[in-house]
């Protein structure tokens, strides 16, 4: 099934530009020798020859939307950090745990030193002197892949003091996590680098590029984001913006999995591509599997609503998909068939974000727990029609007032936009609603069904056997 | 045996020099004291305080928050099958309901033979190759029941050896810096000047206007 047996799930049929993806057809394409012979460090070079702020403004010009989740541009993040304060850090997020999500791993596994080049350009940019490359624990081949690879460029002098002999110096320091997925929440992180739990901080500061590690100014970015600007330097935000759309510029990449034919990781166009392209696309997944029905879809990772058929013509264009009643969060489509049991299939997703929880917040910690619990009888065929506006009950105290969803013509459903408010520090407590919400407002028929109208039998008649 | 031993105290001390605060290396060096011992023990988590400068409670509480943190022996492999959607969809229930009968333990135990500890894991990044699983943290993509017994077969003989080392190593390449290649870890409180490359850049922009 997949195309490059050293790239497992990646596939890059059609002619589509590659950005981050360029290395993965080539079996040794994470040593310092490929990488180099490919072109490696040339965009290190080119921005080595202009000023910081040119190339910060290169990066601006570009809108690298960040590819973690928010979608916040990585331009205008550099740009938080307050004037004058030293010293400034950048800690690379590599500790994806998003349900669905398929894409960090490989691009540390197959070309580390790309994301290492893209760590050196961000902080020649921003002033950063000190780099943190953090990532999640479960993830042995990727550290040792990174570890290798930084290895090698420090011996080569790509990385360390007097890079390639200018005045930029700077330590890449490989850092491993322990399996947490709220880590991957950017504070969370922070707070584990620090040798803590790795607990959310509270908000405001909003931005951990005022107070980050160590209190001091700190941008954490993605690892795709920043697997993006080796490409970046050397080709210039103009060839970078006339990919994809003006708001969604450049390539993502995306996995898709599920009842398709052909799951895999796909590096698409931003902005244009659609869920349809992907799901039924020949050069994509090539439709659903044994020439089933689509029957929904999470469009963005665990943490986003669910689409139905009727969303499929939506391009992936964030605004486009936040009016439609969802995100789309880290670029992971699962798509569900019409076999699927869909009570059980949110379970799956509530279940995480219940075990995930960190406990901080009470309404995360005691009502994604209430969530499991009470879906979890409902799809054993235990529960009643009083747990199912429960749920409602519970999702209202994590986010009060309306729930974004997607429209539908069929029940007569207009979207709710994203995003919710919530009353918990970090997006999990909203998370192990999401499944819910999504899957109780649009297939609602399918929890009546599972319910079973328990007898009430007095005391006196059972201790009496009469039933 | 429990506390760190003399060489891994130099390995801890190598950790420790990259962070501008000791403090950070808590995380490395629990994994440091588990790969030495196969769990982490209370005078391994002892021993890292001491290291790290902090109250043995403090590395209790952060170890605990962790999941690959194990805190008493687990199997010499550590089998994590996934059970998150994109491997539900695709029969992960059936798999780990097999992989109990096989190993005859239920999730969370070891077999009889101490050599496999199961367990369900949550979402492991390898959603496009469901189901899937890690033994040691290390990949098997569109496991099926016949797949998996041949796995766990070849594991318990030790065919695998080469590529799965025991539980408690995660990688096995360590990241050096060359002592004249290195910056140095400053603490942040040492500095207060924006760094060179940045200082420099300003002056010569100032100058050209």
């Amino acid at each position: 099934m997949t195309t490059y047996p050293w790239a497992v799930g990646y596939i890059d049929d059609g002619d589509r530009p590659k950005v981050v993806t360029s290395r993965f057809h080539l079996e040794d394409s994470y040593t310092l020798e490929r990488y180099v012979a490919t072109g490696g460090y040339d965009g290190l070079k080119a921005a080595l020859g202009r000023t910081p702020t040119a190339v910060h403004d290169d990066v601006k010009a570009a809108t690298v939307l960040g590819r973690g989740g928010a979608g916040f541009p990585a331009g205008t993040k550099w740009g938080l950090t307050p004037q004058g304060v030293w010293p400034r850090y950048l800690v690379v997020n590599g500790d994806e745990s998003e349900p669905g999500t398929y894409k960090d791993r490989l691009l540390m596994e197959r070309d580390p030193h790309q994301l290492i080049e893209g760590c050196l350009i961000a902080s020649y940019a921003a002033g950063l002197s000190q780099c943190f490359l953090y990532i999640r624990g479960e993830m042995a081949l990727a550290q040792e892949r990174v570890a290798t690879a930084l290895n090698e460029a420090y011996a080569a002098g790509y990385v360390g003091k007097n890079i390639l002999g200018s005045d930029f110096s700077i330590d890449i320091v490989l850092h491993w996590g322990a399996g947490a997925y709220v880590v991957g929440e950017e504070t969370a992180l922070i707070e584990s680098l620090e040798g803590k739990r790795g607990e959310p901080r509270l908000k405001p500061p909003f931005f951990p590029a005022a107070v980050g590690l160590y209190g001091r100014p700190t941008i954490v970015n993605n690892v795709e984001t920043l697997a993006n600007l080796p490409w970046l330097m050397v080709n210039g935000s103009v060839a970078y913006t006339a990919i994809g759309t003006v708001t969604s510029p450049g390539t993502r990449m995306v996995a898709v999995s599920g009842h398709v034919r052909r799951p895999g990781v796909y590096e698409i166009i931003n902005g244009t591509t659609t869920f349809r392209d992907l799901v039924y696309g020949e050069e994509f997944c090539q439709g659903i599997r044994e020439g089933n029905e689509l029957k929904a879809f999470v469009p963005g990772g665990g943490s986003a609503p669910w689409f139905t058929p009727e969303q499929l013509d939506l391009p992936f264009e964030g605004k486009l998909v936040g009016a439609a009643g969802s995100m789309l969060g880290s670029g992971a489509i699962m798509v569900m068939d019409h076999t699927t049991d869909i009570p059980a299939a949110a379970l799956t997703l509530t279940r995480f974000y219940a075990h995930e929880s960190c406990g901080q917040c009470t309404p995360c910690r005691e009502g994604a727990t209430w969530l499991e619990r009470v879906l979890s009888r409902v799809v054993d065929g235990r529960g009643t029609h009083a747990d199912l506006d429960q749920m409602f009950e519970i999702g209202e105290s994590i986010c009060p007032g309306t729930f974004p969803h997607a429209a539908s013509t069929e029940l007569g459903l207009v979207a709710a936009p994203f995003p919710y408010k919530m009353t918990t520090i970090c997006f999990v407590g909203p998370s192990a609603y999401v499944p819910v919400h999504s899957a109780l407002t649009l297939f609602r028929s399918e929890f009546d069904a599972k319910i079973v109208e328990r007898k009430r039998i007095p005391v006196s008649a059972q201790a009496a056997g009469a039933h | 045996m429990s506390r760190l031993t003399e060489a891994n105290v130099i390995v801890a001390k190598e950790i420790m020099g990259r962070y501008p605060k000791a403090r950070s290396a808590t995380i490395p060096l629990l994994h440091l004291s588990q790969q030495q011992n196969g769990y982490v023990t209370n005078e391994a988590m002892a021993h890292v305080a001491e290291l790290v400068g902090a109250t043995s409670a403090e590395i209790l509480g952060t170890a605990t928050f962790y999941e690959m943190f194990k805190f008493e022996p687990v199997g010499k492999y550590l089998v994590n099958i996934c059970g998150t959607m994109s491997c539900a969809l695709l029969g992960a229930e059936e798999l780990i309901h097999h992989a109990e009968q096989k190993l005859g333990v239920k999730v969370g135990g070891t077999s009889a033979d101490g050599m496999v500890t199961l367990e369900r894991a949550e979402c492991q990044a390898a959603c496009t190759e469901a189901p899937c699983l890690q033994a040691n943290y290390r990949f098997r993509y569109r496991m099926t029941p016949q797949a998996l017994d041949t796995f766990i077969d070849d594991l318990v003989a030790g065919r695998l050896d080469g590529e799965i080392p025991p539980h408690g190593t995660v990688a096995r390449v360590r990241q050096h810096i060359p002592a004249d290649r290195g910056v140095g870890a400053v603490a942040p409180e040492a500095v207060d000047d924006a760094p060179l490359w940045v200082s420099a850049a300003a002056t010569s922009t100032e100058a050209s206007k």
